[in-house]
């Protein structure tokens, strides 16, 4: 038998039974067990670059509850490579205008403005299961096209064991156990890790002694498409902060902060929450309730992310508080880190050790995710009175004076992470702009026929404005592709200029798969380019 | 820009008798905000970050 642990919106991938229930065990070079979006998003990418993979999900769908409803440019990016994009942006609901209030006062507003010149918003709301589907739906599209990729449902991992240079999973379903073999397993199975237990890795943080009320509602109300955020929220019992957010079909996220000692039952019973919602929204607003959870956190992370042929991904590597839309946004980062490399690795383009750097730079991100989003929960919960006083002082001055504003933390919204002085970076020229330096991701541009990212593959490409581009087409078997570009024709907004030359004439950038930007010279270098991308791949020393 | 600790302001007494003044009649909350406040003005008229945290040192110490 397999436990129902929660209900689904979707029913994506129904239980059938498999010939390789009855048979010995099976191989198989990868097997992801998650389905969630950091699992999808890792079968997608593997399976469209040709590499066969299994994803075992114990539910037969996309759990219910809206969940993370925030997601960053970044991870829409990621999601246009996979074809996924434009599904998540068509329904997705756009803000740009933030308001924040300390009790009944406004103290200030402010307005995100998308920089222009970028195919993707800075940030778009949409529930999480509409997110998991559009993966889903990517890959039928893709498994339409022959990808690899197959998704097992109501496959639940009971036990696993590791042998040298292989795992045996023992999975249970509705029709009984059996095994299979994987050369890679890639653990997505969330912040509760059923994998991390059974290889008693640990999992270390810090403890948030706090508990938050998500309501969502349907609702036609006339409320404007903003954030509203209150600290100390003039509503009766509605806790120490409070977050009113738009999301698709006329939901609206409702998150209070109700403190650490609570009764969960009784803050969930209906009539409890709907007292809160009417106290927030007033007299005569009409509305469903949609869904409700109470979470706590926590933020931590594993110390390595790779054991081997273990390799862990999103929440069951790192944790995050919800503020500044860290969790989901950084577990598709780190998909869009590991595919390329396990691809590499299991093609045998690229030796075994490129996998560490998986765990290096990913847990250099989850450490920035970590600080930031640890820093916007002290500021929304002050640990001390002191911590009260100044948080207090800030949003007092912050009415009055622009000064103080920016000290205001009620999250820093997700942006990449840039991995800096990690392994695989190459050179830098001096005179480039910073925002695009070795390790950065690529930042879009228009140019005369779309946008930048869109001629980004997925695999190694060399970048050349306004210079020869080097004749590669391949190192050691690894793919290159070239785009060459010329500032006077192809730039008709100066966004590439601006950001990939700066004051300088001309540029050759190489860009790894993840759109990374992986060394960049001022000058055309065939022999730059090849020892970049030997050390790239994990195969260089320094140049 | 490195941070003063030599003698900086004009009339000391009488900047001491508004730093003083500003506290008159307020409750110790009031007093303890009106403090944050301050700092948080005066930290970011100076901005420089070298000079604010050779600031919080000095004050730590005491």
């Amino acid at each position: 038998m397999v436990d129902v642990r929660y209900d689904i919106a979707f029913k994506l991938y129904p239980y059938e039974k498999v010939a390789a229930q009855e048979a010995t065990a099976q191989r198989h070079p990868v097997v992801i067990v998650g389905g969630g979006p950091i699992g999808m998003a890792c079968a997608l990418d593997l399976g469209r670059k040709g590499t066969p993979v299994l994803v075992l999900d114990d539910h037969e769908g996309v759990g219910q509850g809206s969940r993370a409803i925030c997601f960053a440019k970044r991870t829409l990016e990621i999601a246009d490579r996979l074809g996924a994009g434009d599904a998540m942006v068509d329904k997705g609901v756009q803000w740009n205008v933030g308001k924040v209030f300390h009790g009944p006062d406004r103290v200030f507003e402010f307005n995100l403005q998308p920089e222009p010149g970028h195919k993707r918003p800075a940030f778009i709301n949409l529930q999480q299961p509409y997110f998991e589907k559009f993966l889903v739906d990517a890959v039928r599209d893709a498994q339409a096209q022959g990808a690899p990729i197959e998704i097992r449902g109501q496959n639940a991992v009971t036990a696993m064991e590791r042998h040298g240079d292989f795992v045996t999973l023992e999975i249970d379903t509705p029709d009984g156990p059996y095994t299979l073999e994987a050369d890679w397993l890639v653990a997505c199975d969330g912040a509760r890790s059923p994998i991390r237990d059974m290889m008693g890795l640990s999992f270390d943080g810090r403890v948030f002694e706090d508990n938050f009320l998500i309501a969502d509602v349907k609702m036609t109300a006339d409320f404007p498409t903003e954030r509203w955020f209150w600290f100390e929220p003039p509503f009766k019992d509605s806790g120490q902060s409070a977050l009113l957010h738009k999301q698709p079909d006329d939901i609206w996220r409702i998150d209070f902060q109700l403190g650490w000692d609570i009764d969960r039952e009784k803050e969930l019973d209906p009539a409890n929450v709907r007292a809160r919602v009417d106290a927030m929204l007033g007299d005569g607003v009409d509305y469903e309730l949609e869904w409700t959870s109470i979470y706590t956190f926590q933020c931590r992370r594993m110390k390595e992310f790779r054991h081997g042929n273990v390799i862990f991904a999103g929440d069951s590597a790192h944790q995050v508080s919800p503020f500044g839309a860290r969790g989901a946004n950084s577990g598709i980062q780190d998909t869009d880190n590991l595919a390329w490399k396990l691809d590499l690795v299991i093609k045998g383009l690229a030796p075994d050790s490129l996998l560490d750097s998986y765990s290096a730079e990913r847990a250099h991100g989850a450490d920035e995710n970590i600080l930031n989003s640890s820093r916007a929960t002290d500021f929304l919960t002050p640990k001390s009175e002191t911590s009260k006083i100044f948080r207090n002082a800030v949003l007092y001055l912050a009415r009055q004076h622009a000064f103080a504003r920016p000290l205001v933390n009620s999250g820093r919204l997700s942006v990449p992470c840039v991995y800096d002085d990690m392994p695989l970076n190459g050179v830098d020229a001096p005179g480039l702009p910073e925002g695009t330096r070795p390790g950065a991701s690529c930042m879009d541009a228009p140019l005369d026929e779309g946008f930048l990212l869109d001629r980004l593959p997925g695999k190694f490409m060399i970048m050349a404005i306004n210079t020869e581009a080097p004749k590669i087409t391949e190192v050691d078997g690894v793919p290159v592709g070239t785009l060459s570009l010329r500032t006077e024709s192809h730039d008709p907004t100066g966004a590439l200029v601006k950001r990939y030359l700066g004051e300088t004439e001309k540029a050759l950038y190489l860009i790894r798969p993840d759109q990374h930007i992986a060394a960049r010279w001022t000058r055309s270098t065939a022999q730059g380019v090849r020892a970049a991308l030997l050390r790239a791949i994990g195969k260089g020393a320094l140049q | 820009m490195t941070l003063n600790l030599e003698p900086n302001i004009a009339d000391p007494d009488g900047f001491y008798d508004e730093l003083l003044q500003a506290h008159e009649g307020l409750s110790k909350s009031e007093s303890d905000a009106l403090n944050a406040r301050l700092i948080l003005v005066l930290c970011n008229h100076i901005g420089d970050r070298d000079v604010l945290r050779n600031a919080l040192t000095a004050a730590r110490k005491g």
